[in-house]
């Protein structure tokens, strides 16, 4: 190796600098620097956000508790200058809320459904519980019946007309119905739409995209205005069973393309080994496709749930009370008429929509972690 | 599929398959079925509809679209009076129903982009900021949400004479109980020069942005592209403004007794719609943002680390293009359901598409089928209009495999 010359030759004469030591991350000083102020921009970031929590949290307090009127007989409660949310609306109201105008002495009977529903969610949402066909089928068929005649009142109990029926009650039974009804309509459909007779597949295919291609408001214009037309004479529907109609046909059709998904997860192997076993199409699909694709798709099926519970306040476009049409209505109550009123009716309204809503996608959340377990490999 | 009939049994002696088991036979049969059973449900709904039309006396056809409306329409994009004809009525409608989906999903787009980014910021306060935010406006109904925006703030807000407006004064910008006032910008003759030079100058920026790829293609250059894109975007109009002698004039608001006149007004019912549906769709993109960058492995970037390219670029030229393969198709049917949502303007009464042609014209002419039909056609041909170019968009920025 040729010699440098010595002019560049570097020889270091002192020691260098000791590095300082790195920046602390324990602690509550450290999960500062580390969380809220790493770099520069994230201390403007931070400053302004907290600024902005700053700006609308404390309103919001002392909007629903602070300056919120608890009890209350009537407007008058809630009429002065600067009160926040009138909660003696609510309380006044809760029963409307809950059934709507359904008879006080009969609420029971709502209340039993609720129960009998109740009995048949808690055991089929826990894994771990056996008879999972048997509670299926207690929730998809058993429990409408039951909840049918109860509601309605037959076989003795007292009739309480459609009409009468409001609040969450409706709000549910109307979630409630277009699941259960789109389940075996959306089991279908995607069959028929991966069928490979052209006839069978085109009108899945078609129905399908009718439906997700229109508003569901429209669907409910339809249903409540249009459809009486196609009738008979003679033939009526009440308007609770019409938005209903609406409200599966429109859900049967989002259902059917969660369940396609599921289908088209299972491996072609699947289908083949049922062959192989000499079952027919409807044996093979019930006892080897379905349950696995089923299964895959619990979470897009909770999520159309989901969309389908939201969904439900568009009823009372066509004048149906469900918990927001009511919460609505009672706004406009004259013994309660105040401004404060129907900010108060509506984060009450949210509230339980977000209650069922949050729940639901937990709930979803956390058995999609669960089936991912299973087939990760 | 091959086992939609599933099994070939009961074959007897000579091999032949009887006629019960034949999956093509049997498919034949029930196709024969199914199509006779939709015709007949078909038959006997336009037969009923006829008889019960007839008896009704509702008139049926599309000859309504050429009478007289007869009725005011609160937001018109195109000259509209209540002499005008229903076909017009119908097209009011369907301009602001599209121009609420449109603003809705600019907006939409930009707040869940930003909120998509904030749920993965390492910094603690906007992460559970950003995640707040989704978890609440995802799980309250849509038309909630606008009827709380609608009702419960934007109606209550204090009257122009409340908020201290003098008669008569000019209103720079003020937010009442009627709407948002702001001045309109009124062109007079030589204006249409400045549209053109903002035209020329996006043109210009498009073959400026190809030309520098190009080049950079060819020789490894750069070319700053952005900044003279918005030099041009901003000077040409400039300069055009200039030289044809300053053609834009501002007429503000004013509060004449009790009402507002002229300036440019945001209504309260497309504010409220606006708001409600931007920030609810909002936090579905923002979820699909999320997945999307989450969807792309963590060697990505640290391959481009490894490369030496810088935070900014990496994001930029490595997570980015990877993520909005991702993101594009469910992005599109986020759009699609902002369009469909808007038609909850029915209940808080801004005249779109639903409101005034599934409302009003419906409840003036009767003709139930007729109407709900046309609305729903217009949907779904929305619907498809909108996948057809995101389906588009998608293959184009598609992974190009060899």
């Amino acid at each position: 190796m040729e010699t440098l010359p010595t002019s560049i030759r570097y020889v270091r004469t002192e020691e260098s600098p000791t590095t300082a030591p790195p920046v602390s991350t324990g602690g509550a000083m450290g999960w500062l620097k580390v969380n809220l102020f790493a770099t520069p921009r994230d201390t403007v970031l931070t400053i302004v956000t907290f600024l902005f929590l700053l700006w609308i949290i404390p309103p919001i307090i002392d909007w629903a508790f602070i300056s919120a009127v608890w009890t209350g007989e009537s407007r008058d409660a809630c009429i002065g200058p600067g009160t926040g949310a009138c909660w003696a609306f609510v309380e006044a109201k809760f029963g409307q809320f809950i059934y709507g105008r359904y008879p006080i002495e009969e609420r029971w009977r709502v209340n039993l459904s609720g129960l009998l529903l109740i009995a048949g969610l808690v055991p089929i949402a826990i894994p771990s519980v056996p008879y999972k066909r048997e509670n299926a089928l207690y929730l998809l068929v058993v429990f409408p019946v039951l909840a049918f005649i109860l509601l309605t009142g037959q076989f003795g109990l007292e009739p309480v007309e459609t009409p009468l029926w409001g609040g969450l009650l409706v709000t549910l039974v109307v979630a409630i119905v277009g699941i259960v009804v789109s389940f075996p309509l959306g089991i279908l459909l995607a069959l028929g739409r991966r069928s490979e007779m052209p006839i069978v597949k085109m009108f899945s295919v078609i129905f399908i995209e009718f439906w997700r291609g229109v508003p569901l408001i429209t669907v409910l214009f339809m249903s409540s205005v249009m459809l009486p037309l196609f009738l008979p004479d003679g033939v009526t529907f009440d308007k609770l069973l019409r938005a209903l109609i609406g409200v599966a046909l429109f859900s049967s059709a989002y259902m059917a393309e969660v369940i396609r998904g599921g289908l088209q997860a299972i491996p072609k192997g699947q289908y083949e080994a049922a062959n192989a076993m000499a079952l027919t199409f409807w044996q093979g699909t019930r006892l080897v496709i379905m349950p696995q694709a089923l299964k895959l798709v619990i979470p897009g099926i909770v999520n159309t749930f989901i969309g389908l519970f939201k969904d439900t306040s568009l009823v009372l476009i066509i004048g149906l009370f469900d918990l927001l049409g009511i919460v609505q209505q009672n706004m406009n109550d004259p013994n309660w008429i105040s401004p404060a009123t129907p900010a108060t009716g509506f984060v009450f309204a949210a509230f339980v929509f977000f209650i069922f809503c949050f729940g639901m996608s937990r709930y979803s959340a956390y058995m999609e972690r669960r089936l991912d377990t299973g087939h990760k490999r | 599929m091959a086992h939609q009939e599933g099994v070939v049994a009961d074959a007897d002696d000579s091999g032949r398959v009887s006629l019960m088991n034949d999956p093509k036979a049997r498919g034949l049969v029930f196709q024969v079925l199914l199509i006779i059973f939709v015709l007949f449900l078909v038959y006997s709904g336009v037969t009923n509809a006829i008889d019960n039309l007839a008896r009704a006396g509702i008139a049926s056809g599309l000859g309504f679209f050429g009478e007289r409306a007869g009725f005011d329409i609160g937001q018109s994009f195109i000259p509209y009076t209540n002499d005008s004809t229903y076909l017009r009525a119908f097209f009011v409608g369907l301009l602001n129903t599209m121009v609420v989906a449109i603003i809705g999903i600019f907006f939409a787009t930009i707040i869940g982009f930003i909120v998509g980014l904030a749920r993965l910021s390492k910094n603690y306060l906007v992460q559970k900021f950003a995640t707040v935010y989704v978890e609440t406006l995802r799980n309250i109904p849509l038309l909630l949400q606008l009827l709380f925006w609608y009702k419960a703030v934007l109606s209550i807000l204090p009257s122009p004479r409340q908020v201290g407006l003098e008669p008569g004064a000019e209103v720079v910008f003020s937010l009442n109980n009627r709407g948002l006032y702001m001045p309109r910008i009124v062109p007079e003759a030589g204006a249409s020069l400045i549209l053109y030079a903002v035209i020329i100058a996006i043109v210009a920026w498009v073959f400026i942005g190809r030309w520098a790829r190009k080049r950079q293609m060819a020789t490894g250059q750069q070319f700053p592209v952005f900044l003279t894109g918005l030099g041009l975007i901003i000077v040409l109009p400039l300069l055009a403004y200039l030289v044809t002698g300053m053609p834009l004039s501002l007429e503000y608001a004013s509060l004449q007794g009790f009402n507002m006149v002229d300036g440019w007004v945001v209504q309260p019912e497309f504010m409220a719609l606006l708001l409600g549906l931007s920030l609810y769709t909002a936090s579905f993109i923002a979820e699909i943002v999320r997945a999307g960058i989450l969807a792309v492995s963590h060697g990505q970037s640290e391959a481009a680390f490894a490369l030496g390219i810088r935070p900014n670029l990496t994001s930029r030229l490595v997570i980015v293009p990877q993520a909005m393969r991702v993101i594009i198709p469910p992005l599109t049917s986020q759009y699609l359901n902002l369009t469909k949502n808007s038609s909850l303007a029915v209940a808080i009464g801004y005249p779109d598409l639903v409101s005034i042609f599934g409302g009003t014209v419906l409840n003036q002419t009767g003709q139930a089928v007729e109407v709900i039909s046309i609305t729903m056609l217009v949907y779904l041909t929305l619907s498809l209009l909108t996948s057809a170019f995101m389906n588009w968009f998608n293959s184009s920025v598609a992974l190009v495999e060899r």
